[in-house]
C-alpha cells in the first residue's frame, strides 16, 4: 500500500485549510458557517452508518440529535456541570438509540423507515408537550460553553476549532469503521442480509450495533448543536430535520465518506449564505436536489468521480481503467 | 474412493454426519417437505434428485435453517440442530451453496472469500482494524480460491467475472469455511462442458473427512460423483439406495418419465 495517495494528499490539503481558515477570513459569519457545516456533517456521517453502509434508511434521527442536546440542555440548567451534562447526553442518546433500534429492526427498508419516522415524531412531540420538563415551544437556554484545557470556546474562533477537532475525530472513526471487519460485515448485510446468515454472522446484532454506533455520533452532533446555538427548541426534533439530515447524506452520496461532509456544506451553505440573497432559498435547493438526482442519482461526490472519469477517458481515448472499488471508500 | 467407502461399510456403522427425521414443512396449504427421513454417513457423497418442485431446495433450507420446520428433527452429528438460529449452524461446521447465485456484488472476488472466513472469525465484531491488513484472513482466502483454481483473479470485481466463475467462487466460500458437511445446491447448473469437468474435478479433490450433499440434474456428472442416491418427489422420499438400486428402481423411471 502506498503512502502517498491523491486522497491523502486531498485530505491534508483539506485539513490544512481548514486549520488556517480563521486566520484569511476575518469575518466571523463565515467562521460560524463553517462551524454548522461542520457540526452537521458530524451528524450526516453519523446517519450514513445506517443509511449508506447498513441500507437502512432512517427518518427518525433528528429525534436522537434532540434526545443529547435536551439532556444536557436541561442538567446544565439545573446547575450541572458540561462534563457530566455532556456525558449524560450522550448516554442517553445510546440508551434511546437501543430503544428505536430494538423496535425498528424488527423491519427493514419502508417498515424501518416508518417506524424511526413515528419514534422520532414521538421524541418531537415530547419536546413540544411536555412543557413541565422542557418548557414546550419556548425551548431550553443554555448558558455559556465549556473551558476545554483552559481554552474558553466562547468566541466564534475558538469554537470553530474545537467542532473542527470532533469533526477530524468522527471522520477519522468513520474511516477507520468502513475499512474495518465490522464495517465489511455491515455491509455484507446490506447486500446479501441471507447469504450472510448462512456465513455464520448475526444480522440482527450487526444492524443493532451499527444502530448504536450511529446514534453515539448523532449525539455528538446534538451536543454540538446546543453549544453552537445555546438553545435547543422542538423544532430541532421535527420530521424536517431528519429529512434534511438524510438529504445531506444522499445528495452528497450515500456509502462515502466525502458525500455527507459535501452535502452538509450544500445544505448549511443555502439556508444561511443563499437565503440572505435569494427570498425562495427553499425552492431553489429543491431544484439543487433535483438536479442532483436527475443527473447523479448515486450523488454528488461519487457522480463527480465518474463524470470525471468519462470525461479523462474521452481525453485519452482508452477502455476503462478499474478504480471503481476505490471509490466506494474514499 | 471406492476403497474408502467400502471400509467405512464393512467396519461398525458410525453415526451419521447429518440426519433428518419425519421433516414435515408446509407454505400456506402447500406441504412442500412430507415426513423426509434422511441418515448421511461421515464423509459419504450423497446425491438428491427429483422433478422441478420436489421440494429439493426446501429440504437444504430446513436443514441449513434459513426456514424452520413444522415437525421433524435434523441432528447435525449427534446433536440436535432443529431449534438452532441459521448463523450457530454454519459455526457447528455445516456450509452450503446456493443455487441461484447469491454473492457480494460490489465487492472483490477475494472480498467474497474474506467474508465466508470472517463470519467464522470473532473479528467480525471489531470496528478498530484494517480488514485488509489481516493477512491470516486473504491467505486463507487465496488458499481457497487456489483450490477452484481462482486464485490468478482474486482482486477482479465480482461484477466483472463470468457466470462460471461466479458459481466456483460460491464454492469457494463454502470450502473456505472448512465444513464438516457441504451442502451443494446444483453446483453445476448453467456450465458449460469445460467447466463442469472443472468443477467435477475439484468437487473430486475434496477430502473424505468432509460429507457431501448435492442436488443436481446432470445425471452423468452427479451419477458418478455419488455414493448414495435420494430421489425426492412431491416432498417425499420415493427411493434411496445405491446408485445402481436407484437407477434400477421402477419408481425412479416413474418419477422421470411418468409412467
Amino acid at each position: 500500500m502506498r503512502l502517498v495517495t491523491p486522497q491523502r494528499i486531498a485530505a491534508a490539503i483539506a485539513i490544512l485549510v481548514l486549520a488556517t481558515l480563521p486566520a484569511w477570513v476575518t469575518d466571523t459569519y463565515y467562521i460560524n458557517i463553517t462551524s454548522q457545516i461542520l457540526l452537521f456533517a458530524v451528524f450526516a456521517l453519523a446517519l450514513n452508518v445506517l443509511v449508506g453502509y447498513g441500507g437502512l434508511v432512517s427518518l427518525g434521527h433528528a429525534g436522537l440529535f434532540a434526545i443529547a442536546g435536551y439532556t444536557a440542555a436541561l442538567l446544565m440548567e439545573a446547575g450541572h456541570g458540561h462534563l457530566l451534562s455532556d456525558v449524560a447526553g450522550l448516554v442517553a442518546v445510546v440508551i434511546a438509540s437501543a430503544v428505536f433500534g430494538v423496535l425498528a429492526l424488527r423491519a427493514t427498508g419502508i417498515g424501518f423507515l416508518m417506524i424511526t419516522l413515528a419514534l422520532g415524531q414521538i421524541v418531537w412531540g415530547l419536546a413540544y408537550r411536555w412543557a413541565g420538563l422542557t418548557h414546550g415551544d419556548n425551548g431550553v437556554n443554555v448558558s455559556g460553553r465549556p473551558t476545554v484545557f483552559g481554552l474558553g470556546l466562547t468566541g466564534a474562533t475558538s469554537f470553530y476549532f474545537a467542532t473542527l477537532v470532533v469533526f477530524v475525530i468522527t471522520v477519522a472513526a468513520m474511516a477507520l469503521f468502513v475499512r474495518s471487519p465490522f464495517g465489511a460485515s455491515l455491509r455484507g448485510t446490506r447486500d446479501q442480509p441471507r447469504r450472510m446468515s448462512a456465513l455464520g454472522y448475526n444480522v440482527w446484532l450487526i444492524r443493532f450495533v451499527a444502530f448504536l454506533f450511529s446514534g453515539f455520533w448523532t449525539g455528538v452532533a446534538g451536543l454540538l448543536f446546543i453549544y453552537y446555538n445555546q438553545f435547543i427548541s422542538p423544532q430541532v426534533a421535527a420530521l424536517t430535520s431528519s429529512a434534511e439530515a438524510l438529504l445531506m447524506v444522499i445528495s452528497g452520496g450515500s456509502a462515502t465518506l466525502l458525500g455527507p461532509i459535501v452535502g452538509a456544506a450544500i445544505v448549511v451553505i443555502m439556508k444561511n449564505v443563499v437565503s440572505a440573497y435569494v427570498e425562495r432559498w427553499n425552492m431553489a435547493l429543491g431544484i439543487i436536489f433535483v438536479l442532483i438526482i436527475t443527473f447523479m442519482p448515486e450523488g454528488l461526490v461519487p457522480g463527480s468521480v465518474r463524470l470525471w472519469k468519462l470525461a479523462w477517458q474521452g481525453m485519452r481515448k482508452q477502455p476503462a481503467a478499474s478504480g471503481t472499488l476505490k471509490e466506494q471508500q474514499s | 474412493m471406492n476403497a474408502l467407502a467400502q471400509d467405512t461399510a464393512a467396519g461398525a456403522a458410525p453415526p451419521p454426519a447429518l440426519a433428518v427425521r419425519g421433516l414435515t414443512k408446509s407454505f400456506g396449504g402447500l406441504r412442500v417437505t412430507k415426513g423426509v427421513d434422511l441418515a448421511v454417513a461421515p464423509g459419504e457423497r450423497r446425491l438428491i434428485i427429483g422433478p422441478n418442485g420436489a421440494g429439493k431446495t426446501t429440504l437444504f433450507n430446513l436443514i441449513t435453517g434459513e426456514i424452520a420446520p413444522d415437525d421433524g428433527a435434523i441432528v447435525f452429528q449427534g446433536t440436535d440442530i432443529t431449534r438452532l438460529p441459521c448463523r450457530r449452524r454454519v459455526h457447528l461446521g455445516l456450509a452450503r451453496t446456493y443455487q441461484i447465485i447469491t454473492l457480494f456484488a460490489r465487492d472483490t472476488i477475494l472480498r467474497n472469500v474474506t467474508l465466508a472466513l470472517l463470519g467464522l472469525s470473532h473479528l467480525r465484531w471489531n470496528p478498530f482494524i484494517d480488514l485488509d491488513h489481516q493477512h491470516h484472513l486473504t491467505e486463507a482466502a487465496r488458499a481457497a480460491l487456489a483450490r477452484v483454481g481462482l486464485d490468478h483473479i482474486c482482486d477482479r470485481p465480482l461484477a466483472q467475472t463470468s457466470y462460471g466463475e461466479r458459481r466456483r467462487v460460491e464454492i469457494a466460500m463454502a470450502l473456505a469455511q472448512n465444513p464438516k458437511v457441504l451442502l451443494l445446491d446444483e453446483p453445476f447448473a448453467g456450465l458449460s462442458v469445460d467447466e463442469r469437468r472443472d468443477v467435477r474435478n475439484l468437487l473430486t479433490a475434496i477430502p473424505r473427512d468432509v460429507t457431501i450433499v448435492m442436488i443436481e440434474h446432470d445425471m452423468d456428472v452427479a451419477l458418478e460423483f455419488a455414493e448414495r442416491i435420494t430421489l425426492l418427489h412431491f416432498g417425499e422420499v420415493i427411493v434411496e439406495g445405491s446408485r445402481a438400486e436407484v437407477v434400477a428402481d421402477p419408481r425412479t423411471r416413474e418419477v422421470y418419465l411418468g409412467h
